[in-house]
């Protein structure tokens, strides 16, 4: 069940996150980036994160899709930018750099292990204690020096946000 | 437990095939006679006016970007309410230092008018 579940969410997250690069209109675009985020809070569930699911459908598939569709509303999305651009420099370029990924990639799931290194905080542990309590516990603890500075940075997002969009005429 | 969020993907599904089923069975039956008066948007009944992809005030960027600060304030209120018994008066003062740099933010958007539309 939980296996199937994961392949469910992995493809369709993988799909759509191909179509959101695909779709010539960025709304499309945007629309198919919620579905991605949708899956992911999906899989974290299946993870047993409840909470960093709900934060994946609240913060991200709420609002930093809303700000990505005012950004997109922002641009110009007439004819002139959906016309596509010929990107034959950058094309090659990728090319290169997804084929070096992908060898990367690949020697290094066949040389050691994906996962990585078990920590105190298994699926059954935090079962056990609870996702949310557990997030917290670390959160506001050992992490606490972090968590700190977000408050700066989100006041740095502020500021900038403010400077940038607030000029006096 | 994930077993838990089953109903929530049961709704998913169902509100996903009413949703494509609803689009499909029309585009099957559907009578696809288009007319330019039938194709244009509709605007209440009048002719449309103009383009509906005009460019949107930075305004709303504005609001968008404090509402993403302000829900991410919120979200991180819910797990520290959740544990704050545990972490007694360190908790309480810990987040009084967080809540009290977002409110330097808020003041400061405040007094700069960003909350005002004009």
């Amino acid at each position: 069940m939980e296996l199937t579940l994961f392949v469910i969410f992995g493809a369709v997250a993988v799909a759509s996150a191909f179509m959101v690069i695909v779709s010539r209109n960025p709304v499309v675009s945007a629309l198919f980036l919620i579905l991605t985020f949708f899956c992911l809070a999906g899989l974290y569930v299946l993870l047993n994160a409840q909470f960093i699911a709900a934060l994946q459908i609240i913060v991200y598939a709420g609002a930093i899709m809303v700000l990505f569709v005012f950004v997109v509303m922002l641009l110009r999305t007439g004819k002139e930018a959906r016309r596509g651009y010929r990107l034959i420099f950058q094309k090659s370029i990728g090319i290169i750099f997804v084929v070096l990924f992908l060898l990367l990639l690949g020697s290094i799931t066949l040389m050691v292990s994906v996962t990585g290194m078990r920590g105190p905080y298994t699926a059954e542990a935090v079962r056990h204690i609870g996702n949310t309590q557990a997030f917290a516990s670390v959160l506001f603890t050992d992490y606490l020096y972090p968590f700190e500075i977000i408050s700066v940075l989100l006041l740095a997002g502020i500021i900038g946000a403010v400077v940038l969009a607030k000029r006096k005429r | 437990m994930p077993i838990d969020f089953l109903p929530i993907l049961i709704l998913l599904i169902l509100s996903a095939l009413m949703s494509g089923g609803m689009v499909f069975l029309s585009h099957l039956f559907g009578r696809k006679e288009p007319n330019p008066s039938k194709l244009s948007p509709y605007e209440c009944g009048i002719p449309p006016v103009g383009d509906a992809r005009l460019r949107f005030s930075v305004k709303f960027f504005v609001v968008a970007m404090l509402f993403i600060i302000f829900d991410f304030e919120g979200v991180t209120i819910y797990p520290w309410a959740v544990i704050f018994r545990k972490l007694h008066l360190f908790g309480l003062v810990e987040m009084g230092v967080f809540l009290g740099v977002l409110l330097i933010g808020l003041v400061y958007i405040w007094r700069k008018g960003a909350l005002q539309w004009d």
